[in-house]
């Protein structure tokens, strides 16, 4: 048999498919590339003067704004991953590109004008200002590393704008565990939420395979763990209630439920909200809180909202919203 | 190319020892195994980011979907054996495999965002990859003669993962390219898959050489053979006593306080030592006996815990990486080395399987007991434990694995 011409032939198939296959893989690049190019058109009159809940549209990435008095919603926000503002200052989370992954705070002003940014490692996650505007801080979490699947981790930031002190990740912070400093390497914090003093704060520790509500104070630089399965901690604007997640099954399609725990009696009641709830909810008023759920008909996240007394029913307040922030 | 030329002109007496070219067959695989392991590496490198940042997944959900079907792998990999075995379709059953891994990646471009429809694609994957597994490692082990085999599974591991490594750097390049647009990424992984079925097809030889002429069937899987259970039984116990590279990787970062950023480098360093170590460690497996560097391979594995007993510093890391990539090198293609000449050329791929997998499940078990004893005892006794287990199974090893010269190619059943 001549084997020859089979063999050119095979060569030929090969040469040809490896063209055929990278023009075509290069191609699908390009075409990417070009659609990937910046389609937001930030409204540079959008600022946080205009009180009313603003957030995140997913369909456009931007932040958008609803006021109490209803009509269209105004748009043209920066765009973020995550996002959270009070009155005088916006933390705007956003993703660089590449891997591994970055996630890039930028602080804005009233008028959302940038005047810090700060990039550090991980996947955005969590945002968080004080009332006053003055202390920020943010959660990014590192995964995604193809070789190191087991197991996430979390980084938590604080800053402080009236000293400009950064404090990139807080896993240093001394530690009190049942009344006795607590030493470990596994910490991991999330989901920090400030009082209104500009010093105290809340967070979710986890550490061997267990999550606590920790109390800490930015001043002295230390924290204490309240009570356990406590996550995403969320404090409301009178300081007297925190919204929670609280673990409460082993099924991973649904392990969580919206709790509030009462901090003069240290008496939680779940809320009306039976779906799983993987937000850090925000207090829209001394007596609702607001959160993002998986969207329905296709979106990516729709925010809702329900009361704060665990009575009531769940309400759809922003098909296609994530990251609800009530700025009056 | 080099493939082209490297069709089969030693037909006749070839010479003897390690000098001889590797088979055609073997390089064929390699490569498609290099070009699969791109493909591959890509979509796992950013799915994470993918699903818990495009999709707004919780890391949670995706580590129980991407758990969800680990285990069901191992159980298509014994049916991918047991077809293979069936007729002798070794390649037919490996094309199947590949073909449906490549195609899965296009199941992720048109799944968009439906959780339902990348769940579908993650699970062909894995089917895919199960079932092409034993068949391959099957036409690599009857593509020589037995002496040669452990050079044979030592190019094409070196190959494989050479793609492994590539892989995620075409993926990070194209992500560069196009800020983040995933869909590229599984784009450019579907053609990659594509080119490896395509050399798969063209290059790599349909039927095994064993004569199909006895038509009785043989009685009884691989597991009736008792060399092949002896080797069966040291792999599962030596595996059993493995904790998972991941906890290694964790020692070392806690240890030494590792920046995340550099975390994704430890792996990379273990698997360049395994690139470069694996041809030649089954050069030795091919001169000594496979069973010595088997159990060597171990040893330098019992190494690594050791090290880590002590405070880390930087020339623990780089030894930790160097015994990693020693015990890639002579326990993984060795062990196919080592078992493939054992059973009888029909039933090789569905015993093969039967190794593979006894080894993953003992893997998994080891992995899941040294998780729980590091929860509940810390990590320092955990490690001890750990340590004295592989001794344990390394010294049992020693009095179970049978004395060099095994049957030799293909015995006849009794």
């Amino acid at each position: 048999m001549n084997r020859r011409p089979s063999q050119l032939r095979r060569l030929a198939l090969v040469v040809l498919s490896v063209l055929v296959l990278g023009g075509g893989s290069l191609g699908y690049v390009l075409h990417a590339r070009h659609r990937g190019l910046p389609t937001a058109t930030v409204d540079g009159s959008f600022s946080l003067a205009e009180p009313g809940l603003y957030y995140r549209d997913s369909a456009t990435g931007q932040v958008a704004r609803r006021s109490g008095t209803g009509g269209p919603p105004a748009t043209g926000g920066p765009a973020c991953e995550r996002f959270y503002a009070t009155g005088e200052r916006a933390l705007c989370l956003r993703k660089l590109p590449g891997i591994p992954a970055r996630t890039q705070a930028l602080v804005l002003d009233r008028r959302l004008r940038e005047i810090k940014r700060v990039t550090v490692p991980g996947i955005p996650n969590r945002a968080r200002v004080s009332a006053s505007g003055n202390v920020l801080s943010w959660t990014a979490f590192a995964t995604g590393d193809s070789y190191a699947t087991t197991a996430f981790s979390t980084r938590t930031s604080i800053l402080d704008l009236r000293t400009g002190y950064l404090i990139k990740s807080m896993e240093e912070i001394p530690l009190t565990i049942d009344g006795t400093r607590y030493h470990a390497s596994d910490v991991n914090y999330w989901g920090v939420t400030f009082a209104r003093d500009d010093n105290r704060f809340y967070a979710t520790v986890s550490t061997k395979g267990r999550t606590h509500l920790v109390e800490g104070n930015l001043r002295d630089w230390s924290a204490k763990a309240l009570r356990e399965n406590v996550e995403c901690p969320s404090l409301s604007p009178d300081d007297t209630r925190i919204a929670f997640k609280k673990k409460v099954s082993d099924d991973p399609a649904a392990p969580w439920r919206l709790y509030v725990l009462d901090l003069a009696d240290m008496r939680e009641h779940p809320l009306a909200e039976t779906r799983s709830v993987d937000d850090q909810a925000a207090w829209l008023d001394d007596k609702t809180v607001g959160y993002a759920l998986p969207g329905r008909d296709g979106r990516a996240a729709d925010t809702w909202s329900t009361p704060a007394d665990g009575t009531s029913e769940p309400r759809l307040l922003i098909p296609g919203g994530s990251s609800p922030a009530a700025v009056s | 190319m080099y493939l082209a030329n490297t069709g089969r002109p030693d037909a006749p007496p070839r010479p003897a020892g390690a000098r001889r070219r590797v088979p055609a067959t073997v390089v064929a695989l390699g490569a498609v195994s290099l070009v699969t392991d791109v493909s591959s590496e890509m979509v796992t490198a950013v799915l994470p980011l993918y699903l818990v940042l495009g999709l707004g997944l919780s890391p949670l959900q995706f580590g129980f979907l991407d758990g969800m079907f680990n285990g069901a792998t191992a159980l298509v990999r014994l049916l991918g054996g047991r077809l293979a075995d069936r007729g002798g379709h070794h390649k037919r059953v490996a094309l199947a495999g590949y073909l449906l891994s490549a195609l899965s990646r296009l199941g992720l471009l048109l799944a968009g965002g439906a959780t339902a429809g990348i769940a579908a694609s993650l699970a062909a994957d894995r089917l895919g990859k199960g079932v092409r597994t034993a068949p391959r490692d099957a036409l690599i082990s009857l593509s020589g003669p037995p002496e040669t085999l452990g050079r044979a599974f030592g190019v094409h591991r070196a190959m494989d993962t050479t793609g492994a490594l590539l892989g995620p750097l075409a993926a990070f390049a194209v992500l560069w390219a196009t800020a983040d647009a995933y869909d590229a990424v599984f784009a450019v992984s579907f053609c990659t898959g594509l080119l490896g079925v395509l050399l798969l097809v063209l290059y790599v030889p349909s039927a095994a050489p064993a004569p199909p002429a006895r038509s009785t069937p043989l009685h009884g899987g691989a597991l009736r053979d008792p060399a092949f259970r002896r080797i069966l039984y040291t792999a599962s116990l030596l595996g059993a006593a493995t904790i998972g590279d991941s906890f290694l990787y964790l020692l070392i970062q806690r240890g030494l306080d590792l920046p995340p950023a550099l975390f994704p480098l430890l792996p990379l360093g273990a698997a360049t030592g395994y690139l470069l170590l694996a041809v030649p460690a089954g050069r030795i497996a091919d001169r000594v006996g496979r069973r010595l560097p088997f159990l060597a391979g171990h040893l330098a594995l019992l190494g690594a815990y050791a090290a880590l007993l002590f405070p880390v510093a930087w020339p623990t890391v780089v030894a930790v990486l160097a015994l990693l990539g020693v015990f890639y090198a002579f326990t993984d293609g060795v062990l196919m080395a080592l078992a493939g000449p054992v059973l009888h050329a029909h039933r090789r791929a569905g015993g093969l399987a039967v190794l593979q997998t006894g080894q993953a499940l003992a893997r998994l078990l080891g992995a899941a007991g040294f998780g729980a004893a590091w929860t509940f005892w810390g990590q320092g006794p955990a490690l001890w434990t750990a340590a004295l287990a592989l001794a344990g199974a390394l010294a049992a090893g020693w009095r179970i694995l049978p004395a060099p010269a095994p049957a030799r190619d293909a015995p006849e059943a009794p």
